[in-house]
Order: C-alpha cells, then structure tokens, then sequence
C-alpha cells in the first residue's frame, strides 16, 4: 500500500536515506558496511527527533498521509471475520462509511467507520470519505443491530467532513448526524471511538459518541479543518498553519480540554511506517477497554456516558 | 421594552433600528413600504410578502407567554477563553466587544414561563451574538434548560438561529453538540414534549443536533435551514444553487420539518401541539 509519499518536513530524512543507498551501490566494491550502520542509527534518530517535534500543522499532514492506515485496514488486521453490511434501507449504500460485524480477539464487536480511498478512482468512489446522510443512517441501523445483539461498538473516525452537496443537504444531512448524536448518547451497550485520521467537525461527531475517546498520536480533531478556518476567520486559504495551531486540534490537546480519554502511541514516524504494530496495539487497548466497561451494569454505564458530555465545556459564572 | 426604544444596538442585521411613530421601513424582500403600526401587528413580517425579519429573544418571549410569567435564568453563565484562540483578533476580544455592543447574555438566553397557561422551559439563541455560534455556553445554557424540563416535568421549547458551532472554541464547542443532543435524549426517555422552532438561519452544528431533534420541528417562513452553508456548497461543487433551496419550504417539502408557521401563529401552534402531547 506504500505510495512513497515523502511530507515535506521529512525531506531531510529523504536525503539521508537516498546516501544509504548510494553507498549500497558502493558497497558492492568497498566494504562500508560500518558507514551504512551509522548513517542508519542517524536517520531513526533523526526521525524521532523530527517526530518528538511536529507541528500542529505537520500532524495533520501525519493524518492526511496517503499510506496512513483506514478504517478498512483495521477491520481486516486488528479484527478478524469481518462481515460488511450495506445500505441504509432508505435510499442506499454510502461507501464513505463502512460498517458491520468483526471478531476483537474471542468477542463479536460492531464496526463502523468512515472509510477514504488511497487513489484517485478508490477516492472518487469513497467521495474522499466525506460521508452522505444515507452513510450515518447506515451506521444507525448497524448501532441498532448492535444494540439488540448486546455487541459493543467500535467506531473509527477518519473523514475530513460530512460532504457538503445540494443532495446531500436535501436528504437531510443535519437530521442524519442530529439523529446519531441523540441514539449514541443513551445506546445500551459499550461504544469506543477510535479518531484514527482527521475527525473534522459534525461529519467525525454523527459517529463519535461513546464511553471512551480514543485518539491516534497523529490524529487531529476539530470544530472545522483549518483550511476552512483560514478562509472564515483570516478571509484567505494562507493562515492554515496558525488556524491549525488556534485551534488546537492535535490528541494531546483533546486530551489537555478532557475530551480524549487516551492517545494512542503511534510507532515513530507515524502509523503507517509500521502498520502491523498499530493494528496489533489497537486490538489489544480495545479489547482491555472494552473488558473495563463490561463491568458496569446499563444504568451505570448510560449514566456514565452522559456525565462525560455534560461536563465538557468551559464557562465563567 | 420595546425594540425600537433600546440603546443598544441588539437587534438583527436587516431589521431598522430606530423607528420613531408614524416612520415607516421597507421590506427587504419585496420592497414594499410598512408602517410601524403595521410592522407590530404583524410582529416584525412584512404583511406584502411575509418576509420574517429577526428578532430578539425578548420580542420572542412577549410574542409566545403569557405576560408577566416569563423569569429569565442563568445570565450569569458567559464565554471564556479557554485555548486563548487568536485569529486576525483574540477571542478575548471578540467576546468583550459583543458583550458591549448588545444586552444579551451570549448566543443562548434561557428561562421559564407560561403559554397559555402551561409552564414551559424555553431558551432561544441570539443570532446578533457571534453569529449565534454555539460554544461552551450555549450548550452548558441548553442543558440546563433541559434539566429545568426533567426537574419540572415540562415541555421544553426551543427557537434557533446560529449560523453553527464557535470555532474559536474548537473541539469544545464540537462536543456542545453531543451534551445538547445527550440531555434531549433524557427527555425522550421520561416523555417530555420538546417543540424546536428553527428561525433565519440555523444551520452547521445547531442544524445538526438540538434544532433538528424536536419531537416536532416548526420553521418560520423561508428561513435557512441547512447544515452545510450556501456558500461553503457553492463553492465546493462550483454550481448555482437552485431557487429557494435550503429555505424551510424547501425542507418541509423534503421532509425535515413538520410545518411552517408564519409568527402569528406560532404561539397558538405551541399551545396545540402541547395540548396532544401530555
Ligand atoms: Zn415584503
């Protein structure tokens, strides 16, 4: 799935790699075999130190990374048997969220997701993962199946925005992610949301009420995306950097505003360097969470859910 | 106190300020003149083409209660800074200018009443206040409108405008949509009526939590309701809208909402509808 997309802050890593090679090349005649190792410790150390420092901005390119892990890549390597349902049984099937049933190790767990293409035809098909009204009334009905199943819910948020169209609008797209946030807040079994990539605004929230917010070292998290809030705010699409850092949209500070329960620590140089440790990591924080709260009867764990909406917000008075 | 008597300017961008007896205004709509007799009876519309200009909560609150019983609540509750946002201007700022400029107590005024004789709880948003944007106060104000609701067994009746959730408070604001959205689930489960009324413009994260979650949606006439704006669509698809999209008769006609009252009636349609569902 590797697509060689080199982020431009990791250009200096880029450089050292292509002397390794070079020198590889080399080796053939000389032995450099000991001038190859240290290049190699200086380029992870080099990789750490670039990743111990990003930016708000750099995160979110992490997030918007093309080799970045989707939601699909978890269902097929942290679960396992998953079953794909489709369709809203309304008006049709949105490939911008994908939704069903999968294994978490021994349990059967409800998976939803919004789900991004990696070229442009996968892409266009997924809508760049900007979901339409039917994509939340799908996870709805996949929430319900969960619900009379007594299955807990995984969602996985990954969308840069609800998708902002003329049919979209006219079949609801308000009343789709209105409608979610309510059933979320009072579903009767456990729900986890994992944000995995970007969770921008309403179109990350219509599948982002749960128990537990989890969210990806790389991730970021917002009201809007800071390109849009460049152009509202700043009038032009050249203040994304500092509209990125107003907004203060990366993991650690969901967690500093008492949103995000736990960062999930990405391998370095973000998730999709090494993928089969994020996938593994994953499964076992979910399936340990998701043991935790199984303890709690209904009542406590409903209670619980809405206590920690409540108590969001900060006011004088 | 009347709109046209009160210093500060609190009242909606299209709507005239000073409006001395026997002055008259014109209807931006349709240009046609009205007279401030006129434009009081028929409760700031334009009688020609029914255009609806905004108004304040408190003329919402002198159109729908009975007189006397409405006690206004939580003024106290107001914005802070938490991530000491900074755009072209700070937050801070911001916050202190419109605090000034206007008597309203944030994005979102709450209290209690009767309507013909039924206590409500009620809150109505204040689209002259950054825009109606909903951040942290706004949904600490509507929770507490809906635990008034829970704790007086009543109907809680909501009216918005907001053009959607406050950037400057970021993710926080973001969540106002789930603790909205989180206590009328409460309401739900104790069978608690809750009208919302959406007025010129609801749309982002309003749209898309409390406004669109009534157990009956009314609009008034022609009012945007969406949840993406016009503007941000027309620019992503690089297309005309067509006519009257995204205006309540519109939505109505899609769907979304349960009838269309024209404000004059808005008060008996309350009073009915509460009647059918108690
Ligand atoms: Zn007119």
């Amino acid at each position: 799935m590797a697509t060689n997309y080199t982020l431009e802050f990791e250009k200096p890593i880029l450089e050292l790699e292509k002397k390794i090679s070079e020198m590889r090349e080399l080796s053939k005649n000389i032995d450099l075999g000991e001038q190859i190792n240290e290049l190699e410790s200086k380029v992870e150390l080099l990789r750490a130190e670039i990743y111990k420092n990003l930016t708000r901005w750099q995160r979110v390119q992490v997030a918007r990374h093309p080799d970045r892990p989707y939601t699909l890549d978890y269902c097929a390597n942290t679960f396992t048997d998953f079953v794909e349902l489709h369709g809203d049984r309304a008006f049709g099937d949105d490939p911008a969220i994908v939704a069903g049933f999968a294994k978490l190790k021994d349990k059967s767990v409800a998976v939803i997701g919004h789900q991004k293409g990696r070229d442009t035809k996968s892409n266009i098909y997924r809508n760049f993962g900007m979901p339409n009204p039917e994509g939340y009334r799908k996870a709805l009905r996949v929430l319900r199946l969960a619900e009379k199943f007594n299955k807990p819910v995984i969602c996985l948020l990954d969308t840069p925005g609800a998708y902002p169209g003329i049919e979209a609008e006219d079949r609801g797209q308000a009343q789709a992610i209105a409608e979610n946030l309510l059933v979320m807040s009072k579903l009767t079994v456990p729900i986890i949301i994992v944000v995995i990539g970007e969770g921008a605004s309403g179109g990350a929230l219509g599948i982002g009420i749960g128990d537990r917010i989890l969210m990806l070292e790389n991730a970021w998290y917002s009201v809007i995306a800071p390109e849009s809030c460049s152009s509202i705010l700043w009038r032009s699409w050249d203040f994304k950097e500092q509209a990125a850092e107003s907004l203060r949209l990366t993991a650690p500070d969901l967690s500093s505003m008492g949103i995000v329960d736990h960062i999930v620590t990405e391998p370095v140089g973000g998730a999709h360097r090494s993928p089969q440790i994020m996938f593994e990591s994953l499964s076992n924080l979910l399936y340990s969470e998701i043991n935790k709260l199984s303890t709690l009867s209904l009542d406590e764990l409903i209670a619980a859910r809405r206590k920690k909406f409540y108590a969001m917000g900060v006011w004088n008075e | 106190m009347s709109w046209f008597l009160r210093k500060k300017q609190n009242i909606g961008d299209n709507i005239p300020r000073e409006m001395p007896d026997g002055l008259f205004t014109q209807c931006p709509s349709c240009k046609t003149v009205i007279y401030k007799k006129q434009f009081e009876e028929n409760l700031f519309t334009c009688h020609s083409c029914n255009h609806h200009f905004r108004i304040t909560w408190e003329e919402y609150v002198d159109i729908l209660f009975d007189q006397g019983t409405f006690v206004h609540t939580d003024t106290e509750v107001r914005s802070a800074d938490p991530l000491n946002f900074v755009d072209t201007k700070a937050y801070t700022l911001r916050l202190n200018e419109a605090y000034q400029k206007s008597d309203f107590p944030d994005a979102l005024t709450v209290g209690y009443g009767d309507i013909v004789g039924r206590h409500v709880s009620f809150a109505c948003m204040n689209f002259g206040f950054i825009g109606g944007s909903m951040g942290s106060v706004v949904g600490e104000k509507f929770y507490r409108a809906g635990k008034r609701a829970l704790t007086d067994k009543c109907p809680l009746i909501v009216i918005s405008a907001s053009g959607g959730a406050r950037m400057q408070e970021s993710a926080l604001s973001l969540m106002q949509m789930a603790k909205t959205s989180a206590i009328l689930g409460e309401l739900a489960d104790n069978g608690l009526p809750y009208i919302s009324i959406l007025t010129d413009p609801t749309t982002g994260g309003v749209s898309a939590s409390f406004a669109m979650l009534g157990d009956v949606n009314i609009a008034e006439p022609k009012a945007l309701i969406g949840f993406a704006g016009p503007r941000v669509i027309e620019q992503f698809i690089r297309k005309k809208l067509p006519e009257g999209f995204q205006r309540s008769e519109s939505v109505l006609q899609h769907g979304f909402l349960d009838k269309v009252v024209h404000r004059k009636n808005l008060r008996q349609t309350i009073h009915t509808i509460l009647q059918h569902l108690s």
